[in-house]
């Protein structure tokens, strides 16, 4: 059994290799391999129980593998972490939180730190209030700057935009887009595929453990063969991948 | 983990209502138990061993009889009395749990009061053995049994008294006393200066008037008799009867302290363990649980901060509630590092029990509710007296409470306060292997966040 956090080659942020976790005698994710380089921009999709937050959090390091092995860059931090629950203590304020954290991170200047994840949120005005009287959408944001406040080279996503409203999952997007455009390589799982096709440049589908395939949109409309498909449309394409595959 | 601490100590601190309630309601609770154990109803159970022969109950003072034995079944209205037949078997009773007590009234008792009455040399003794291994029930039969015998003391003294001014109306006025089986005429000191008088007012000089002159000096003669008898009836009213008291196992721990001693463990049980559980709850059901074990901190510096923090605030909120109890209890503050000692190790101890039910709960309140509810049972299987119960069921508690930290606690913080058996060592060093092994289960326990 090989586990831990290995170096990746060069020119990839994040490698996985040959994750598999059992649970007892369920098999929850078997032998999952993939490299994202930096910057891109990855959506992690399947069916319910498929094992995306068993990925993710394998990958984060929240859960050990029961084989395999996560790599990253040498000399860098660990990847940045945003479960899907706001994972914050909604009695401290926003500034508290990610002054905590910081400090946890052992970040070399934590004030420093909170001030620029607050300028890159938008939520300087909001740094003095209690985060348990933030809207949903602030907490996600507060959720991805606690995540982000080691300045990682990977930030893992669990369904980031699923008690989002459209207005807050447009400016989820659009913060997520400027942190890949910075260099900032992304991996979030979604239930939403319209969204992993709009955002993602490349999709992982999981089904029962597996990893069917990976590649981008395009290439899983491609790959699915149908006489009956409307043109252009990702998710009928995705259900019939799935389903040609026996899920 | 500094910083853990600090964040825990800003959600105190924000949230005032929880932890005046935390505080408030556990002292209450205590002090409550604590006024309800030191006034414990009901009769205690003594066995009696009365070796007085029968039909000689009775002291005799002058011409009156005065029926001990009358007022010495008063003693029996507030205790159920079991009769055996020995000393030894009344001593057995109370070794084997039966009773709570033994009173021991000696053959001699009569002959003891009648020396005293009559003599004022001698005080007259009975033995009351206790058992010490339950300082409350000690308390209560002590109590009991004094009380009662206060009042017998008291009824016997009020008779001797009577028979005493009886006594000294005869020698006053006269009248017929019974000496050696026959009817004595007593003159009386008035009559006799009357007589001495007239006597003196009628009868020429040199009057050959010897008859009167001696009843004269027979009665000076009875009235000095009667004076110095009287004057030891009247030194035993006082206390005629002395309770010998005898410990049948170690030290005893002074009912008030002990009452002391149950409130401030009841309070720390109840803040050590509410505190932990729901701090550490509260990681969960706040998400952050994940965020913190990927490498910020490990699973056992978690739970060695929430132990730490809640095992000092229940120290620290108890020490405050002994030092305040200590105005109305007598508490002994020589002994007060021995109070730190104890009320840490306690607290440690309910702290990693704390966690340990908090890591088996998905949020605070089901953490509270159960730390709440499981706290209840321990204090009160610790508390249930051995004798109370019989055999296999004693065991059993006795297995229940040995393995939850409340008596250890007890038993530390008793001997704390003031130095009552059994020492504090034992009890130190039970807590610390309690506060170990919980906090082993807790470690167990939180396997499960990570695998939800």
């Amino acid at each position: 059994m090989t586990t831990g956090t290995q170096t990746a080659q060069p020119g990839a942020t994040v490698a996985v290799r040959a994750l598999t976790k059992r649970f007892g005698s369920r098999t929850a994710l078997d032998r999952v391999g993939f490299e994202l380089r930096s910057g891109e921009v990855a959506a992690i999709i399947g069916p319910n129980g498929a094992g995306k937050t068993t990925l993710l959090s394998i990958i984060a390091g929240v859960l050990d593998p029961t084989e395999g092995e996560v790599a990253r860059p040498s000399g860098t931090g660990r990847f940045g972490w945003v479960p899907q629950e706001p994972a914050l203590y909604s009695k401290l304020s926003v500034a508290e939180n990610l002054r905590l954290f910081a400090r946890l991170e052992r970040v070399s200047d934590p004030e420093q730190a909170v001030d620029a994840m607050l300028a890159q949120t938008g939520l300087t005005d909001r740094a003095g209030e209690e985060v348990g009287r933030l809207s949903g959408g602030n907490q996600q944001r507060v959720n991805i700057a606690i995540g982000l406040l080691s300045e990682p080279p990977a930030l893992l996503l669990d369904e980031p935009s699923a008690s989002l409203d459209p207005r807050q999952r447009e400016r989820l997007w659009e913060f997520i887009a400027g942190l890949a455009e910075r260099g900032t390589t992304i991996l979030f799982s979604t239930h939403n595929v319209a969204e992993a096709e709009r955002y993602a440049s490349r999709v992982l589908v999981l089904g029962d453990g597996e990893l069917l395939f990976t590649g981008t949109p395009a290439e899983l409309e491609r790959a699915v063969h149908t006489e009956d498909r409307t043109p252009g449309d990702f998710e009928t394409a995705f259900v019939r991948f799935l389903h040609d595959r026996g899920h | 983990m500094r910083w853990l601490l600090v964040k825990d100590l800003q959600i105190l601190k924000r949230s005032p209502l929880l932890v005046a309630l935390l505080v408030v309601y556990p002292v209450v609770i205590a002090l409550m138990i604590g006024f309800a154990l030191s006034s414990p109803p009901g009769k205690p159970t003594v066995a009696v061993y009365d070796a007085v022969p029968s039909g000689r109950g009775a002291v005799s003072i002058g011409n009156q009889k005065i029926d001990i034995a009358h007022y010495a079944n008063q003693l029996f209205d507030s205790i159920t009395p079991i009769r055996v037949s020995s000393r030894a078997a009344a001593i057995a009773k109370v070794q084997g749990g039966q009773a709570q007590a033994a009173l021991i009234i000696p053959a001699d008792i009569i002959d003891q009061i009648n020396g005293l009455i009559t003599q004022g040399v001698g005080s007259p003794t009975v033995e009351l053995f206790l058992n010490s291994r339950d300082p409350l029930e000690r308390q209560f039969a002590e109590q009991a049994i004094s009380a009662r015998a206060s009042q017998v003391e008291q009824a016997v003294s009020k008779q001797v008294l009577r028979v005493a001014v009886t006594d000294l109306r005869q020698v006053l006025n006269g009248g017929t006393l019974q000496f050696l089986g026959q009817n004595v005429p007593i003159l009386g000191l008035r009559n006799a200066r009357a007589i001495v008088q007239g006597t003196i007012d009628t009868l020429p000089v040199n009057s050959a008037l010897k008859p009167a002159l001696k009843q004269v000096v027979n009665f000076a003669d009875l009235a000095i008799g009667g004076f110095s008898f009287a004057t030891p009836v009247l030194g035993s009213i006082g206390s005629p009867l002395t309770i010998r008291q005898v410990e049948l196992a170690g030290r005893t721990t002074p009912t008030a302290s002990y009452a002391a001693a149950i409130a401030v463990i009841v309070s720390l049980m109840f803040v050590g363990v509410l505190l932990a559980a729901g701090l550490l709850a509260l990681e969960r059901s706040e998400n952050a649980y994940s965020r913190l074990v990927r490498g910020l901190i490990t699973p056992g510096g978690l739970l060695s901060e929430k132990v730490l923090l809640a095992a000092l605030g229940a120290a620290a909120v108890t020490l405050l509630m002994s030092a305040f109890v200590s105005l109305f209890v007598h508490l002994d503050w020589a002994r007060f590092p021995l109070w730190v000692a104890a009320l840490v190790l306690g607290g440690l101890a309910f702290a990693a029990l704390g966690v340990a039910i908090g890591g088996l709960a998905r949020d605070v309140s089901v953490a509270s509710l159960m730390a709440f509810v499981l706290s209840l049972p321990i204090a009160f299987v610790a508390l249930v007296p051995g004798d109370a119960v019989s055999g296999t069921l004693k065991s059993i508690l006795d297995a229940v409470a040995f393995v939850f930290p409340f008596r250890a606690a007890l038993q530390a913080a008793a001997n704390a306060f003031s130095g009552a058996a059994p020492g504090i060592g034992w009890p130190l060093v039970h807590l610390a292997v309690l506060a170990l092994v919980f906090g082993a289960l807790a470690r167990l326990a939180m396997r499960r966040f990570s695998a939800s």
